[in-house]
């Protein structure tokens, strides 16, 4: 697959196209169609196998995201270099980085750090005092705010963040496994958005509605979220495989789309508490909402253990099931993937409507778990945080799961933080998408922390690059 | 077979089949090599029977007024009154007779000219307009205002069009239209501010844009990141750092930091008093005017000079163009990085000529409609000025919608650019193709 550069290159000097250009004596009296003919289609066989001659084009996700490993780091020989080369590495150090530079952010904006920046010369200590301490406090308040407060009330309340932090969490990993779900077969889901929005307008509109008796109420809700968000997935798999419209596009378009409805809809007395002027639905009824796990004083709800639920089925379907294979060859290689008699558009269709699915699930998490009520902030902005969750997860079940959970930590601690330190929630988002810019480039993190092994550099610098490129060409 | 010529090379194999005579009558057929679809005409002909139904049998039974001049204009015309039911007949029998001579078209297999959807479009649009103001409350609406307000709210959509034109072209997917803006907004507010001088605050925002863009290029170009992560994760970036820094440095002291002064309008005299016409081309700001130029110098500049044709072939065949001693990347380094420029001075629209202050978000998605008016304007600047002006004036409208108060839901119409672009990408409305290598990194050897 790296070596389809080559091939391609020598097959641009086409002697088919112009055979005037050649010098005579290069042109083969008899048969010169013939002659030249061969190695112009074995190199176009190669190609083709890539992306099919140019008619389609290869994955749409690079090797690094689709799979745990990450190609050019297979060679390195000593077990230490493999250890400061690797993935994991890569992951941690780009996590620090970003955190760091979103510390500096902090400070920089900081009045202690502008009075003593004033005096920086005199008495440097003092600056860089206050630069560790405002970036510090904001972090620890983070932390307190996300996973351990030590001044809560008994163990149940010093512990109360790190539930918080799993509820967040919730629509965040199933919503991140639709992403990386879609990622694996070759399909950049930036629909997660309106994904949530249909499963919670269906959801909701089943559970304020409808007058069911209890667990069955329950089920339909979470029935018709998931289908709300299959079908909102589906059709975009159905618009790529059918008319070859780009998914990134539609997927961007559908958001919008699904937004307005929403909004629409909540206009509208079908949706409109009664009585209410602002656009929100009444509030679903109490067999219709998901019960909490660890009793009232906690949000977590059993939205989680239906996310953990998901991750496992994710990781059958895609290692274990024959169709998570033709996802996977699929998202390697359309081309040969139908070569070998895998119906690609179905694989397409299937793929998105499974991925929507799982974003409904995350809909169903916010309508009947965490907000209990449709309003057209449904979503927030878990299906744009739900991309980056995937590509901090590599795009695989149980990476998206922990990925799911830290960005989950970093949202719920950003509300402690603002309430302790003043520092805005934004700063999350910076750190969020550093952390993903960084992992997304290893050799720009090896080059800050001076680990990109010497010797051999350059080959594997290119190599990695070849690669990347071949896997994240379109 | 001798009637067209479309094989230069007898018996070359990309020769059409040709089992039917084909006339040769008035119109110059253009054979195409692959069967011309169904997807055109049978789209055509469901909305002309949506129109037939809708703006004609069920059409309002009152007269649209539609006015044209403004008080202060140099001449004054009359307002023009639209009988609305049937007008809205007139129309959409026009249409259901493009949609017939589409299928005419189809049935000869020859593929339609470019000038029939368009035609289609205008005629489409009029006819909803008529709808719209003649169900209204109150059936009267200034023409002058609701065009000029379109083109005002197209500005910086057709900047982040632009952009967007001036990346793909040369291969590299810009998602990160959105971030430019939002970048280029901020930075012209503080500047402005900090030094009172507006101008200088637009010169900063080309330069944000062109700073946003080259991280972009950056991680695209030299370290092979696919370019729509990038792109998705860089509009997060600028997203974040924007609202930070809003919350942090222009909320402690918006005196300083946060009252950019506006971009004056300058006024053309005598010219811009033309009915209609006038406010749209001689009464703008500085950004205004800047559009008109961009618009025309990309042009140009991409389809008339050595640069746009070296920058065409790298978004096209990056091999080739190699082959022929174009530096490939740094091509699309520079590229990308003068789309950044240009989407940063249309964030400057946001701070300095619509509103004098900066807000979280102030962009507002317009970066994905710029995005969906690119494709919509298929990869072609004049394209994407138009598509962007649709987009500005389904915008307009829809506020307008709400003032005179017509039975569509506003929501609908702030829907309506995005429904144009889903039909737009899935092949209904013409066919769009984007530059072959875009998205597609270029490493040698």
């Amino acid at each position: 697959m790296s070596e389809n550069n080559e091939p391609r290159r020598s097959a641009a000097p086409d002697p088919d196209r112009n055979p005037d250009a050649l010098p005579p004596e290069t042109q083969p009296a008899p048969a010169p169609e013939a002659e030249s003919g061969a190695p112009v289609k074995d190199a176009a066989l190669v190609t083709s196998l890539d992306t099919a001659g140019g008619a389609m084009r290869p994955s749409a996700v690079p090797v690094s995201a689709q799979s745990g490993s990450l190609p050019g780091t297979d060679d390195s020989d000593s077990v230490l270099r493999k250890i400061f080369t690797g993935n994991g590495i890569v992951t941690i150090l780009a996590v620090l980085l970003a955190l760091i530079l979103g510390g500096l952010l902090i400070a920089s904006t900081d009045k202690v750090v502008a009075a003593t920046s004033s005096y920086f010369f005199a008495r440097p200590t003092d600056f860089l005092a206050a630069v560790w301490s405002a970036a510090t406090s904001s972090y620890v308040a983070l932390f307190q705010g996300s996973v351990f407060n030590p001044r809560g009330s008994g163990v149940g309340g010093q512990f109360a963040p790190l539930m918080e932090t799993l509820t967040i969490a919730t629509p965040l990993i199933t919503a991140g496994l639709g992403v990386a779900l879609a990622f694996r077969a070759g399909l950049f889901n930036i629909g997660a958005q309106g994904q949530i929005i249909m499963a919670g307008i269906l959801a909701a509109w089943v559970g304020f509605a409808l007058d069911l008796p209890v667990g069955l109420h329950l089920l339909l809700v979470l029935i018709a979220g998931v289908i709300g968000g299959a079908v909102w997935g589906g059709l975009v798999g159905v618009l790529k495989a059918r008319t070859g419209a780009h998914e990134v596009i539609v997927t961007i378009m559908f958001n919008y789309i699904a937004l307005y409805l929403v909004r629409y809809l909540l206009d509208t007395p079908a949706f409109q508490r009664p009585g209410e002027t602002t656009p929100i639905s009444p509030i679903l009824d109490p067999s219709a909402v998901y019960p909490q796990i660890f009793g009232s004083q906690y949000r977590l709800h059993i939205g989680f253990l239906l996310a953990i639920a998901a991750t496992i089925f994710v990781s059958w379907l895609l290692n274990r099931s024959t169709i998570g294979f033709e996802f996977r060859a699929v998202g390697a290689n359309p081309k040969a993937a139908l070569t070998a008699g895998i119906n690609v558009p179905r694989a397409t269709i299937l793929v998105m409507t499974i991925a929507g699915g799982l974003a409904g699930l995350a809909g169903v998490a916010q309508v009947a778990g965490t907000e209990k009520v449709l309003t057209d902030g449904v979503a927030a902005t878990y299906g744009f945080d739900a991309i980056t969750v995937a590509l901090l997860g590599r795009s695989t079940p149980w990476g998206t799961f922990a990925a799911g959970v830290l960005f989950g930590a970093f949202r719920a601690g950003a509300v402690q933080m603002q309430i302790q330190t003043g520092t805005p929630i934004d700063i999350v988002l910076v750190v969020q998408s550093l952390i993903v810019l960084f992992i997304a480039a290893p050799p720009l993190v090896r080059a800050i922390f001076g680990l990109n092994p010497r010797k051999k550099k350059a080959a594997t610098a290119g190599k990695s690059q070849k690669a990347a490129a071949t896997g994240g060409a379109a | 077979m001798s009637t067209t010529a479309t094989s230069p090379v007898p018996g070359s194999p990309r020769e059409p089949q040709q089992g039917r005579p084909r006339s040769e009558k008035n119109h110059k057929p253009t054979v195409s090599a692959k069967p011309v679809t169904w997807k055109l005409p049978v789209t055509l002909l469901v909305l002309a029977v949506v129109a037939f139904i809708f703006f004609g049998l069920l059409g309002p039974h009152a007269t649209a007024k539609f006015g044209i001049s403004s008080g202060g204009d140099f001449f004054q015309l009359p307002a023009i009154e639209v009988p609305a039911f049937l007008a809205g007949i007139v129309l959409s029998v026009i249409m259901l007779g493009l949609a017939g001579y589409a299928m005419f078209l189809k049935t000869r297999n020859i593929r339609p000219p470019r000038w029939l959807p368009v035609l289609f479009t205008v005629l489409f649009v009029v006819a909803f307009l008529i709808w719209v103001v003649g169900g209204a409350r109150t059936p009267s609406i200034s023409l002058a205002g609701l065009i000029a307000g379109s083109v005002t709210l197209a500005v910086p959509i057709v900047f982040g069009s632009l952009s967007g034109v001036l990346c793909e072209r040369s291969g590299v997917v810009n998602i990160a239209i959105e971030g430019q803006l939002l970048g280029g907004a901020f930075t012209a507010a503080i500047v402005a501010s900090m030094t009172n001088n507006p101008y200088l605050g637009l010169l900063a925002a080309a330069v944000a844009g062109a700073l946003v863009s080259m991280v972009l290029a950056v991680f695209s170009i030299r370290y092979v990141v696919n370019q729509i992560i990038v792109g998705v994760v860089l509009n997060v970036l600028i997203s974040g750092l924007t609202g930070f820094l809003f919350s942090t440095v222009m909320q402690a002291n918006k005196e300083m930091f946060n009252s950019p002064g506006r971009l004056p309008i300058i006024e053309i005299p005598v010219l811009s008093s033309i009915p209609v016409l006038g406010p749209i081309l001689f009464k703008q700001s500085v950004v205004g005017y800047l559009m008109y130029v961009a618009v025309i110098v990309v042009w140009i500049g991409l389809f008339k000079t050595k640069w746009g044709l070296r920058v065409r072939s790298v978004g096209e065949h990056p091999q080739a163009a190699d082959t022929l001693g174009i530096k490939v990347n740094a091509t699309r380094f520079w590229n990308v990085t003068l789309g950044g420029a240009v989407a940063g001075i249309g964030g400057s629209f946001f701070t300095l000529v619509a509103i004098d202050s900066f807000t979280k978000e102030i962009s507002g998605g317009r970066g994905f409609i710029a995005l969906a008016a690119m494709i919509l304007g298929r990869w072609n600047p004049i394209g994407a000025f138009f598509a962007a002006l649709l987009f500005g004036f389904a915008d307009n409208l829809q506020s307008i919608v709400t003032i005179i108060g017509t039975p569509v839901p506003s929501q609908f119409m702030a829907m309506l650019p995005y429904l144009v672009t889903v039909f737009a990408v899935a092949g209904l409305v013409g066919r769009s193709r984007p530059p072959a290598a875009s998205g597609i990194p270029y490493v040698k050897g």
